[in-house]
């Protein structure tokens, strides 16, 4: 273990202090309710007042007054505060969730996603009053037809899974329109769990191939697997061990010869940014994870924005309407010729979209080149650091990621995976993606990002070498978090997505029970 | 490791046990093990006909999801319904009350085209 160096600042990926790691549970707010109590009231409304079986007819009435939680505003906002205080979040500290590249979102993106005039214009505007969201859109659609070497692109699907459909049912159109009737689509072992999903949703069978030894698609097993069913395949570049697939222009020349199509999953394109283009390395359809890639807060559901951009042949079958300059300079809505239809309502995620625009645009192409390559350097960096306490399975040079496995640590002190995340809990940094790729045994993949700090990065290794010195705990960590080690497996066999207040508020005894936890809190 | 010397294995790590020329299978203590705590199983309906690995079922644990693939060709006339309700019994007892389904083979031999104990031994510590 290193000691810090003298006069070099103190990690901020770290996040130990207060109020984040306060023992005690937050009660529900049903927990925390006290009949009679209101957020609200209303000295006098001077309107008359009306009984609701007079307006409402008798079927649409309740019968018992809905169960919700009595509460000031003084506590309901001291509530959801405490919540959001015990969130972990990029805003907090190092993030290290591997393929989701949570990087810093810079304040300056908000900024501009906030601007009045975005915010308040209304999606059906018409065209010649939304001169300004249109030159956005089209001048985004650009950008990104640039970054990643593609002729067209669609800024309507929400989120990389609606991107993989997209390119999936643009496949499907595609050969259709030329009369083949194709039935498969490969994808690698190590494929993110949404492409076999896409690939189904689409109408299609997943074919699996094997990755070889170096942890890239097995180019001999890819020739076995192609023939004239093949509607194309779905690749990461890098893949999900963080490796770059070399061998990708072989690949790309095989399956166009049997008249397939190279679907580019662009979760990684982080990685490649204004070094490579996933154009120049033969891919027909690449969708983008805008929120990953191009700074937009995500996780929890989103918003996420998964634009899907085309080579030249596809373009005709793009969901409109596309954002276009006509020749007088003026911009307008306009249907691609043989359009699979909209896959979205109104634009996609516009504001998401606009986060990114800035994002670009303040970049500029070397920024964006520059932040490929930082985030390749953070992640060889620790692959070079961890090596020492933790296996790395493929240890050759790493792109914007890397996977190491316990499966020495769990012979020697039976140390899984899964208890080094925890345990990274106590540390104070989020905890890396846990078992995946699944063809790697007890795996931890960690995606620090550009935006991590060296001494960050430091202070991170060190928690790791931590850990795998002193397994000691590990089993019941985390044991500094307001809750403890979830017992995952319960939880999902007796799944209970509701807390049901009815039952409570019903009778006495509940009340009863609902005014004990003030005494508690 | 336990690998139980009367029953034959596959290289996708279910085993089967040959009852009154039926085959019951499940999957090995090896495979719990490496899959965690199983959460939930998906089976075959009770009639179906399946070929030789082609895929029966799926089981879902904490980790993943990972097909199950039947180790001969046959009809399926027997399933674990108690798994839907204790899918843990796979965990607990793989050979035991953890089985998922019984096969009435399409070819009486295959059951002995398979690999055998030590064969299965050598494949896991590999």
């Amino acid at each position: 273990m290193t000691a810090p160096l003298a006069g070099v600042p103190a990690a901020g990926g770290r996040a130990t202090s207060a109020p984040l790691m306060g023992r005690d549970e937050e009660p529900t707010l049903f927990e925390l309710s006290s009949p009679g109590r209101s957020a609200w009231s209303f000295r006098t409304t001077n309107l008359p007042e009306w009984d609701a079986a007079e307006l409402v007819p008798a079927e649409h009435l309740r019968s018992e007054p809905a169960p919700i939680a009595d509460a000031s505003e003084r506590d309901l906002v001291a509530h959801f505060t405490r919540l959001t205080h015990r969130q972990y979040s990029v805003d907090l500290g190092a993030y290290p969730l591997g393929s989701c590249t949570m990087k810093y979102n810079p304040k300056l993106c908000d900024d501009a996603a906030s601007l009045p005039g975005l915010t308040g214009a209304h999606p059906a505007t018409p065209a010649h009053l939304a001169q300004g969201w249109l030159e956005l859109l089209a001048d985004l659609a650009d950008r990104l037809c640039r970054i990643t070497g593609m002729h067209d692109a669609t800024l309507q699907p929400p989120a990389g899974a609606a991107g993989e459909l997209t390119g999936l049912l643009l496949m499907r159109a595609w050969h259709a329109e030329a009369g083949r009737q194709r039935t498969k689509v490969i994808i690698p072992d190590s494929a993110h769990g949404t492409n076999p999903a896409s690939v189904t949703l689409g109408g299609y069978q997943t074919v699996t191939v094997p990755s070889d030894d170096r942890g890239c698609v097995d180019l001999a097993a890819l020739r076995e697997r192609l023939d004239e069913d093949v509607a194309g395949i779905m690749l990461t570049n890098p893949n999900t061990l963080g490796l770059f697939e070399e061998d990708i222009a072989e690949m790309a020349t095989a399956v166009h010869e049997v008249g397939g199509l190279l679907y580019y999953d662009g979760a990684n394109l982080n990685a490649i940014l204004g070094v490579t283009r996933p154009g120049d390395m033969g891919f027909d359809i690449v969708h983008m994870n805008l929120h990953k890639t191009f700074a937009v807060p995500h996780g929890g559901g989103g918003p996420g924005a998964g634009p899907v951009a085309v080579s030249e042949r596809l373009a005709p079958y793009l969901p409109g309407p596309l954002p276009e300059r006509g020749e007088d300079g003026e911009y307008r809505w306009r249907m691609p010729e043989r359009s699979i239809g909209r896959v979205h309502s109104w634009h996609g995620n516009a504001l998401a979209l606009a986060r990114a625009y800035s994002y670009i645009l303040a970049n500029g192409a070397d920024g964006l080149r520059r932040v490929a390559e930082v985030a390749v350097l953070n992640a060889n960096w620790l692959r070079h650091r961890l090596r020492a306490s933790y296996d790395v399975p493929f240890d050759r040079p790493n792109m914007h990621e890397l996977v190491v496995s316990t499966t020495s640590l769990k012979k020697a002190s039976g140390l899984r995976a899964l208890d080094v995340a925890k345990r990274l809990l106590e540390e104070g940094f989020h905890a890396p993606t846990v078992y995946f790729p699944l063809i790697v045994d007890e795996a931890l993949m960690i995606e620090p990002t550009e935006t991590e700090s060296p001494q960050t990065l430091e202070a991170l290794a060190q928690a790791l070498e931590r850990i795998g010195a002193s397994p000691e705990g590990a089993k019941e960590a985390p044991r500094t978090t307001p809750v403890g080690r979830v017992d995952e497996a319960r939880a999902a066999r007796r799944l209970i997505p509701t807390w049901d207040a009815r039952p409570l508020a019903a009778t006495d005894a509940a009340a009863e029970h609902m005014q004990a936890p003030s005494a508690r809190y | 490791m336990n690998v139980p010397d009367d029953l034959r294995y596959t290289t996708d790590h279910e085993w089967a046990r040959l009852e009154d020329g039926r085959l019951r299978v499940g999957i090995t203590d090896y495979a719990q093990d490496a899959l965690g705590d199983i959460v939930f199983v998906q089976l075959p309906e009770a009639g179906a006909t399946v070929e030789a690995a082609s895929s029966v079922g799926e089981i879902e644990s904490t980790k993943s999801v990972s097909d199950v693939y039947a180790p001969v060709a046959g009809d399926v006339i027997e399933v674990n319904g108690q798994l839907s309700e204790q899918p843990q019994q796979v965990n607990d007892d793989p050979y035991g009350e953890g089985w998922l389904c019984v096969i009435d083979p399409s070819d009486p031999a295959a059951f002995g085209t398979l690999l055998d104990a030590e064969a299965y031994r050598r494949l896991t510590s590999s």
